[in-house]
Order: structure tokens, then C-alpha cells, then sequence
């Protein structure tokens, strides 16, 4: 779902460079664009930007529809917006007589009423909010672990001299060379025997590993981009190597470890193979249990958009506030210090 | 401040021999330039003062004190770099106080403000303070990084290159401000360059490189009169010294070492009676003197440099001669023979 959330954030500041740049000057410097050519190149932005944008919309649409608005055909694009989808997220419901829900009393809350229009009661809350603070701690687990062990190893590639340098970094790499569910077997068996399956550590620690080798290698040419002098200038003055690194390089780092960080929680946040096959009663995170919500004969479409609706926010949010340092980390070098 | 000595110091990086066997003794309160182009090892001999290279053998010493294995935080040595050292996430105020901030070397904050302000005041960037270093023009960066060196007190002073960035006005203002403020502190500094002039006039003492090993070490003036080999007189005076082959434009060799005689354009005598007939290639006029290249024989070349009233044409057919006794004499190893 956020693969197709990534597009539309960047084609949005791509559509606002031209908009922010300088008033128009006369005569045109070579290889600026003319005003005809910056219409159009604008235009095709936006049409990009709106393609992109319609699946967001439409489970963003959804997500408010009534189960048979949601099923409908010709699709409705005009509907009455209802939060049962949110409300059938959070809970189970049991199917009840007429004469049951009658003797029940009046409903106490709004969403007992939204519920009972359609025959049914509250029996307890539903397992999303687990499911949902699973892919928190997984996610956001993993993402601390790779950027935090990233960055010590790629400092460590950076300045010092280790023995046989390049055929570990190649090694590193190479962990990414085939698809990692190409091994989901061996580590299926490997997780049962050491009581890892289904543990929220266990996840953490194989969305680390694999993101391991991105996040130092993208470390890597950030720290390779920080001159030498400036540790050396701290270590004349009479730091230590270690306070030279927090106090000189770490704040230096900031926009690649943000960029890192982003690129790591997407995947760890994402993931689906690993988690359907290695997770199910007590880790389980959000991406297979959100396509597998049941209502009344088959899917509740509003129930899943309403859960896919919530489980882009945190990513979208993460890449929000760090948009600056975001910018500047993809951009690497082209920014002048 | 203090001296400091190289003793017999050897370093190399891999295959590449970077120090090959150098003596510096820096005296107390001098002004010490070393001179040759990239790659004769300027930078490393700094580094090795710094303990930011340890030597392979040899001794360094800072103050009497061997210093050979001691971390450079331990050395009390200030280095300023070509570039990159200020910190861009600090401001001039905390880019000024972050020597004075370090472990085992902490002041207290008054101490500290007082310090930075002292300084600052000195290098004219004191309505500076509160900006971000990224924020500064060139030649303010340059002077903070200097200040950053000066706010300690340091025994020694290093500085590599710290002008070569800057545009050719800036460069004169601050080479001029830091002679000054070396003779007001009584500073001693080691000092890269690989530009003449400024080696001429901020050195004491000149030490040449040449491939790692030093070649000359001595004043200014020295060197450019007596010059130890051809190459160290290659590096002193614009436009460089002649070579000349013994006997030819009236140079008559004083021994039966002296093969190649080193002339200094200013020494060239153009339009005279005798001497050997020449051609004028080009002249440039720079207005208080006036150079001339000519053609002596075929592919021989001879820079004169002439007073701004000789009036020459290029093209034009004169003759050439060396003042008398103006030659330095180099043997056939092209060192200097004395006589």
C-alpha cells in the first residue's frame, strides 16, 4: 500500500520546485526551461500526481462506505459516509435475534447503535489494535536496530583500517542479492527450532538483518561524504575519538540517518511474506491480518480500507516530519554545506 | 609557545615514502614555512608535529618533550586546516569555544566567553558570533578557523594552507594580519604553502621539500641568494631562476665543478654591447617592471626582467648578457658548489 503512497509525496515537492523558484528573469540561462515548457512539464506533474493518488482515494474512499456501498456496482462515488468500516475494525460482532437486541435496552454508545442497525452486538474487541501495536514495535524495533548498527559499522568502514575492507562490504552487500524469502524455508525451520516463530524479537531481529546491509551501505557514503578534518580538528583539540563522533560526525549524519531510517522502516513496516508465514497467534503484525478481515458473506471492504486507511499513517507521518533532513540525504552531496 | 624538533623522522604509506629522514628544529617564537608542491610531503611533516601520523622511526619533540607516541590531544598543538574544519552545526561562538570545551582541558563558561570574545575581537568578527558558521563569506571562515587555534594558547601552532582558498585580496589582508598577530603573541608555527610568496614574506625560515626530504632550511633571503640545489632555487622568485649552460652569455665558471649556472632574471642584462645576440619572444608589462622572455639560441630560453623604461618590442633582435658575477653555480648532481 505505501509503495503506492511513495510516488505521490515526491511527485507533490517535484510539482512545488517550480512554483518556489525565482520571479522570471529575461534573458533565459542555458538549459532553463521556457514558460511554455514549464506549463506543460507542470501539467504532467499534476496528471502523474493525480494517477498515483487515486488508490489512496479510493481506500481512503472506502474506508467510510457501507458494506453494500462498498460492493456496489456501478461503484458509487457519491455515498453517505458512515464509520461502520472503523467501527467493524475495532470489534467482533455476533449476529442477534430482533427480539434480543430488543431486550437489550437502548443502545449506550454510538457505535452499539451503528452496529445494531445491522441485527448484531458488540462481543468484544477485535485483535486489529494488537495486530496494529505489533507492526509498531517491529517496525520501528527493526528500523532502531539497522540504523543504530548501520551507523557504528559503516563509521567503522568509513575510518578505520579493517582487514579485508571490500570483500566484507561486498559481503554485505551480497545478503541482498537474491530475494529473502528465497530463504523463508530454511528460516521458518531454523526459527522453530529456536523458539523464535512468532515472537516479536524474532521478527525484529530478521527485519534488521535484512535491512542491515542497505543501511550501512547507504551510511557508509554518508560518512565517506564528511572530511576527515573535522574529527582530526576535534581530536587536536583534545577530544576522543568516541566524543569527536557524538559531538562532530553524529550531528553531521542527521540528514543520512533520517533518509536511512525512512527507507528501513518502509520495508520492515511492509512486509508481508515473512510475517504471514512466520507470525500468527501472538506477533502477527497489521499486513496479513488486515486483507483477512471476514464480515457477512466474504471481506468487509470498509473494515479492510478502514485498517490499510490507518496503517499508512504512521509511515506517512515518519516521512512528514522528517522530510527536510529527508531531502537533503536523498539529494547526498548536491547540497552545498 | 615552545620548539619543536623532527629528528631523523622516516614515514611512509605503503610502498610510497611520503618523510624520508628529516631534521626541523623549530626555534621558540618562529616562524616556520614549509615550501614545495603537492606531494613533497608539507602536509605530512604538519601531521607528524600533530600526532595525526605517527612516525616509522625518528623522534618528535614539542617543548623538550618527546612526544613521539603521545596522542595529539595530549600535544597541546593547535592545527588549522585548508578547509572543512569549522563545524556546521555550531555557531561562530561554539566553533571559537569547542577547544575550550574539551575534556581535560574544560574552562569555565566565563573564562570561555571571555576567551572567544578576546579573540574574536582580534580577528574582526566579533558582530559574528551568533551566526552559523555556514553562513560566513570565505575569508570569515578562514578567520574563525584561525581564532579557533588561537583561543587556546597552544605550544605550537600548524597551519596547512590556510590561505589557499581564499581570492588574492583576502589572501594579502590576512597574511599581513597573521605576521602580525604571530609577533604580538610571539607564536611559533609551522606553516604549509606551496605559494612563494607567501612563504617570503610571513617565513623566519624557509624549509624546502623536495619528495620528502628536506632540501634547505634557512631565511628567506638566504635561500634565494644561496640556494642549496637547483630546485630550491626553482621555488624562490617569479619569474623563476634561468639555468644557463657554464660559458654561454658571458658566464665564466669559476671551477671545473661548476657546470650550470643559475641566474636570476633581474641579473639579465638585455640591449647591451657584447653578450650573445637574442630574439624577443613576448614581454609583459606589469607595471613596476617589465618581463621579458627571449630566444638566446635555438629552444633556449632566457627571462630578463627590465626596468620600466626599456622600451622592447617582441620580435625585435637585441643582445643578452649576465651581470658579472651574478651566477650561483650548481654541479653536475645540480647542487650548489661553493666558492
Amino acid at each position: 500500500m505505501t509503495d503506492a503512497a511513495a510516488p505521490a509525496p515526491a511527485s507533490g515537492t517535484t510539482s512545488a520546485t517550480p512554483a518556489k523558484s525565482a520571479p522570471r528573469r529575461l534573458p533565459l540561462k542555458p538549459g532553463e526551461a521556457s514558460g511554455g515548457a514549464r506549463f506543460f512539464a507542470g501539467l504532467l506533474v499534476i496528471g502523474y500526481a493525480l494517477i498515483a493518488m487515486i488508490p489512496l482515494v479510493w481506500i481512503f474512499a472506502t474506508s467510510f462506505k457501507s458494506p453494500p456501498d462498498s460492493i456496489a456496482y456501478p461503484p458509487e462515488v457519491i455515498f453517505e459516509p458512515t464509520l461502520e468500516g472503523y467501527v467493524n475494525l475495532f470489534t467482533s460482532r455476533t449476529r442477534q435475534t430482533a427480539e434480543y437486541i430488543e431486550s437489550l435496552g437502548p443502545p449506550q454508545t454510538w457505535y452499539e447503535e451503528l452496529v445494531r442497525k445491522r441485527n448484531m452486538v458488540i462481543s468484544g474487541p477485535s485483535r486489529f489494535a494488537d495486530r496494529y501495536w505489533n507492526s509498531v514495535v517491529i517496525g520501528f524495533g527493526s528500523t532502531f536496530l539497522a540504523v543504530f548498527l548501520g551507523t557504528l559499522a559503516a563509521y567503522a568502514f568509513s575510518r578505520f583500517k579493517v582487514p579485508l575492507k571490500d570483500d566484507l562490504m561486498f559481503f554485505i552487500l551480497s545478503t541482498r542479492m537474491m530475494p529473502p524469502i528465497a530463504v523463508a524455508i530454511p528460516i521458518y525451520l531454523m526459527y522453530r527450532e529456536l523458539g523464535l516463530s512468532d515472537t516479536a524479537a524474532g521478527m525484529i531481529l530478521l527485519y534488521t538483518a535484512v535491512n542491515l546491509s542497505l543501511s550501512v551501505w547507504l551510511l557508509k557514503g554518508f560518512v565517506d561524504e564528511i572530511p576527515r578534518e573535522y574529527e582530526e580538528a576535534a581530536v587536536v583539540d583534545g577530544y576522543t575519538r568516541l566524543q569527536a563522533f557524538r559531538k562532530v560526525i553524529l550531528p553531521q549524519m542527521r540528514a543520512g540517518i533520517a533518509a536511512t531510517a525512512i527507507f528501513c522502516l518502509i520495508f520492515a513496516w511492509n512486509e508481508y511474506a515473512f510475517a504471514l508465514l512466520l507470525t500468527s497467534g501472538e506477533a502477527q503484525t497489521a499486513p496479513p491480518f488486515i486483507p483477512i478481515i471476514i464480515g457477512e458473506g466474504g471481506l468487509d471492504w470498509p473494515a479492510v480500507a478502514a485498517g490499510t486507511t490507518l496503517f499508512l499513517l504512521p509511515v506517512v507521518i515518519f516521512t512528514v516530519l522528517l522530510r527536510n533532513q529527508l531531502l537533503r540525504g536523498i539529494t547526498f552531496g548536491a547540497v552545498r554545506k | 609557545m615552545a620548539e619543536a624538533t623532527l629528528e631523523a623522522v622516516t614515514k611512509s604509506f605503503g610502498e610510497t615514502t611520503a618523510i624520508d629522514g628529516v631534521d626541523i628544529r623549530v626555534a621558540d617564537g618562529e616562524f616556520l614555512v614549509l615550501l614545495g608542491p603537492t606531494g613533497a610531503g608539507k602536509t605530512t611533516t604538519l601531521r607528524l608535529f600533530a600526532g595525526l601520523e605517527t612516525p616509522d622511526t625518528g623522534r618528535v619533540t614539542i617543548g623538550g618533550v618527546d612526544v613521539t607516541r603521545m596522542p595529539p590531544g595530549a600535544r597541546d598543538v593547535a592545527f588549522v586546516f585548508q578547509q572543512y574544519s569549522l563545524y556546521p552545526h555550531y555557531s561562530v561562538y561554539e566553533n571559537l569555544a569547542f577547544p575550550l570545551r574539551a575534556p581535560g582541558r574544560r574552562q569555565p563558561e566565563a573564562e570561555v566567553r571571555r576567551r572567544v570574545t578576546e579573540i574574536a575581537e582580534m580577528l574582526r568578527i566579533g558582530h559574528k558570533l551568533k551566526n552559523r558558521a555556514t553562513q560566513l563569506s570565505g575569508g570569515e571562515m578562514q578567520r574563525v578557523s584561525i581564532g579557533r587555534a588561537l583561543v587556546r594558547a597552544p605550544n605550537l601552532f600548524l597551519m596547512d594552507e590556510p590561505l589557499s582558498s581564499l581570492d588574492a585580496k583576502l589572501r594579502e589582508d590576512l597574511r599581513v594580519e597573521l605576521k602580525r598577530i604571530q609577533r604580538d603573541l610571539g607564536a611559533t608555527i609551522v606553516y604549509v604553502t606551496h605559494d612563494q610568496l607567501e612563504a617570503m614574506t610571513l617565513a623566519d625560515r624557509i624549509g624546502i621539500l623536495d619528495a620528502g626530504r628536506l632540501v634547505q632550511l634557512d631565511a628567506p633571503r638566504t635561500i634565494y641568494e644561496r640556494p642549496a640545489t637547483v630546485y630550491a632555487a626553482q621555488r624562490l622568485g617569479s619569474p623563476q631562476i634561468n639555468l644557463i649552460p657554464a660559458g654561454s652569455l658571458g658566464t665564466a665558471p669559476a671551477a671545473p665543478a661548476c657546470v650550470t649556472a643559475g641566474v636570476r632574471p633581474e641579473d639579465v642584462r638585455v640591449g647591451t654591447e657584447g653578450g650573445e645576440a637574442a630574439r624577443v619572444i613576448a614581454v609583459e608589462h606589469l607595471g613596476a617592471e617589465t618581463v621579458a622572455l627571449l630566444e638566446v639560441a635555438e629552444g633556449r630560453h632566457v627571462h630578463a626582467l627590465l626596468d620600466p623604461e626599456h622600451r622592447i618590442a617582441e620580435g625585435a633582435e637585441t643582445r643578452v648578457a649576465v651581470r658579472p658575477g651574478a651566477p650561483v653555480w650548481f654541479d653536475r648532481d645540480n647542487r650548489l658548489v661553493s666558492i
